[in-house]
């Protein structure tokens, strides 16, 4: 069936079409296009007395895989729950599209397909069922909704397991109906919290590819967010929310190349004073190391000769020094001073360090 | 309308992916919104079938829900048939039994039941994300409620079907008296159609009830200190018609389902009416009010965006 039998089976007519060829060429194009994806001004968020998110401004370009990283606590969970519509817009303003989330909520529903982090999946009934519920209340039925939901099923290799009852897919699965459900209605967003929590390494590799071919194919805008690092890599731009507040934005290049050139940790042996050792390294080499977790940072350009020359000078009291281009942890370790501790439990996910 | 340039190039792009061995993604065409056109009875459809499926797939509660009241009122109607005195309603020379008394009382019980059974799964469908998912769909908050609503009415009217076959039934069993009900399928068809309206209104109170809560248990709390005394206090279980009770059971909306459900059952004799028996219009008007409220009450309710919704 063609896209536009499809349509015309939905009784739908598209006011505005978007340009295929803008929205397919997957490059970020900020200032061409007439709206971002999103925008987001001076946002902020509290819960009772309890600040969640503070003064956030950034924007998202149309056919973007955008990552929203930092601890659990940080406020991307509630930056995520404000974009989806569920919760009300307290302080600034956001649009997706162009259209206000505080004033068109229903526009900004059509344009964007939502997967949380738990399953919003109804156990009791078959992932068709399911799919079909969800079909309908964006207005989808008949052949067209179910020869939609046959395509996405083979394109997420589901296509056997539409009779099952959701309760009894694991959790992987479960997390692959969860997007399939997102995608359903042909949403220009899609908004994912913690996509690859309790997925495998291989599942969360396919859900990666994914989510490229969508940007690639369909010219799909992704927002997602995490709390894993070597998942953030992955994203065109992310930003980095901490405590509520963004701490950083752009690409992984860049927010890594704005830490400095190379990044020297130090662990010191058990009985060594860390503080003591920072003073003397301090005092010698006219760096600050920073003290993280009992271990030292330092950035420095040129950082191998400088590894050379601490160790030779402290030998005894140095354990272990590494030597690496900065990470995105390293990232949030200079723009916070605090470790970043990405945990599968969903824990807090912080640690003050020194 | 689409024009045909663009007809051509979405074909042509489709068979470029299957030719590159990408099957065509789920967006299977360029992006666009659908500004007019906001669904509204697709999804109240859709979420009324979804409360019929879940509840014919959990078997207990069906147990729960009709199988408690017919037990109730099997036990009651026998163990206080001795001490039940007719109701100064029943004309003279007409003896009520109190299971016939107790009749539309257990019907309107297992509306109630199914009712609260029914919207109890908001709370759960809060804590497993599926609410989530429907709140963050463009449909109208009115049609998310109508839905959750006339499911759970549906079912209530399906019990309270099965209930008034089995009564008589149970009569030939030998555990109920003679009822002596003479009807025409135009008052059984009216009779239907009330039931129809006290379950929409007893769905809807229990979707007001449940909309705010975060635990089952609490509901289960204001299902004890609230919704039984409502029904108790509602002439279903006794009359009352002496004394402060009697003012009680005059403010009780609930009064006017009850006797609205029982004046159809008699659809050849006349009754009296007192407090627990107020005229068949009265009773209709009162419903009806009721169940507007409650609908209402559940549309506002479901319309604010508050943090809860998030949890």
């Amino acid at each position: 069936m063609s896209a536009a039998e499809d349509d015309r089976t939905r009784g739908q007519t598209p006011l505005r079409t978007f340009d295929s060829e803008q929205l397919r060429a997957g490059e970020p194009q900020r200032g061409l296009t007439p709206s971002p994806a999103v925008a987001i001004e001076g946002l902020g968020h509290r819960y009772g007395g309890r600040r969640a998110l503070e003064d956030i401004s950034f924007e998202v370009a149309r056919g973007e895989i955008f990552g929203l990283v930092g601890p659990n606590g940080g406020g991307k969970t509630t930056l995520f729950r404000l974009l989806s519509t569920l919760l009300p817009v307290q302080e600034g303003r956001a649009s997706v599209f162009g259209r206000e989330l505080a004033n068109e909520p229903d526009a900004v529903r059509r344009a964007i397909g939502v997967t949380f982090q738990s399953p919003s999946l109804d156990g009791k009934l078959t992932v068709r069922e399911n799919l079909r519920h969800q079909g309908h209340l964006y207005g989808l039925s008949g052949l067209a909704l179910r020869d939609r939901i046959t395509r996405l099923l083979d394109r997420l290799a589901l296509s056997d397991r539409g009779g099952d009852r959701a309760d009894s897919l694991s959790g992987g699965l479960k997390r692959q109906v969860e997007i399939a459900k997102g995608l359903l209605h042909d949403p220009q967003l899609l908004l994912l919290d913690e996509p690859s929590t309790g997925l495998d390494p291989g599942a969360r590799l396919d859900l990666w590819k994914l989510l490229e071919s969508l940007k690639r194919d369909s010219g799909v805008t992704v927002l997602a967010t995490t709390h894993l690092m070597d998942e953030a890599e992955r994203a065109d731009r992310l930003a980095i929310l901490d405590r509520g507040k963004l701490v950083a934005i752009g690409t992984p290049e860049e927010l890594k190349d704005s830490v400095g050139g190379d990044c020297l940790t130090i662990r010191c042996r058990g009985g060594a004073n860390p503080q003591v050792l920072a003073g003397r390294i301090a005092e010698h080499f006219g760096v600050t190391p920073q003290l993280v977790d009992g271990t030292l940072r330092i950035e420095r350009d040129r950082g191998h000769e400088l590894l050379r020359e601490i160790v030779e000078m402290f030998p005894e009291p140095i354990a272990s020094v590494s030597l690496g281009r900065p990470t995105l942890e390293d990232v949030f370790v200079a723009r916070t001073g605090r470790r970043f501790v990405a945990r599968e439990d969903g824990g807090d996910g912080r640690e003050d360090g020194g | 309308m689409e024009d045909g340039e663009s007809l051509r190039s979405r074909s042509e792009e489709e068979a470029g992916w299957q030719q590159a061995g990408h099957p065509p993604s789920s967006i299977l065409h360029p992006l666009r919104e659908h500004p007019l056109r906001q669904p509204f009875w697709l999804p109240v459809w859709t979420l009324a079938v979804r409360e019929l499926v879940r509840f014919f797939r959990q078997r207990t509660r069906i147990v729960g829900a009709l199988g408690q009241p017919v037990i109730f009122w099997i036990l009651f109607g026998a163990g206080l048939s001795g001490s039940f005195r007719a109701p100064e309603w029943a004309p003279e020379g007409m003896a009520v039994s109190y299971q016939e008394y107790f009749f539309p009382g257990v019907a309107v019980l297992i509306i109630l039941f199914t009712a609260i059974f029914s919207t109890i799964s908001i709370i759960e469908d809060r804590r497993e994300g599926f609410l989530q998912g429907v709140l963050v769909a463009p449909v109208p908050r009115t049609a998310l409620v109508l839905g959750k609503v006339a499911g759970g009415a549906a079912l209530a009217l399906i019990q309270v079907g099965l209930f008034f076959a089995i009564g008589p039934l149970l009569t030939l069993a030998g555990v109920a008296p003679t009822m002596d009900w003479t009807f025409t399928p135009a008052s059984l068809a009216a009779a239907v159609g009330f039931a129809a309206l006290l379950a929409l209104a007893l769905t809807a109170l229990g979707y007001v009830i449940a909309w705010p809560m975060d635990s089952t248990q609490g509901f289960h709390a204001i299902m004890s200190v609230f919704l039984l005394p409502m029904w108790l206090l509602s002439g279903a279980f006794f009359p009352g018609d002496d004394g402060w009770l009697s003012w009680v059971i005059r403010l009780n909306p609930l009064t006017y389902g009850v006797a609205g459900l029982r004046r159809l059952l008699y659809p050849e004799v006349t009754l009296g009416t007192s407090a627990s028996l107020p005229p068949l219009g009265v009773s209709i008007a009162v419903t009806s009010v009721f169940c507007a409220a409650c609908l209402g009450l559940a549309v506002a309710l479901t319309r604010r965006r508050t943090s809860r919704d998030a949890r």
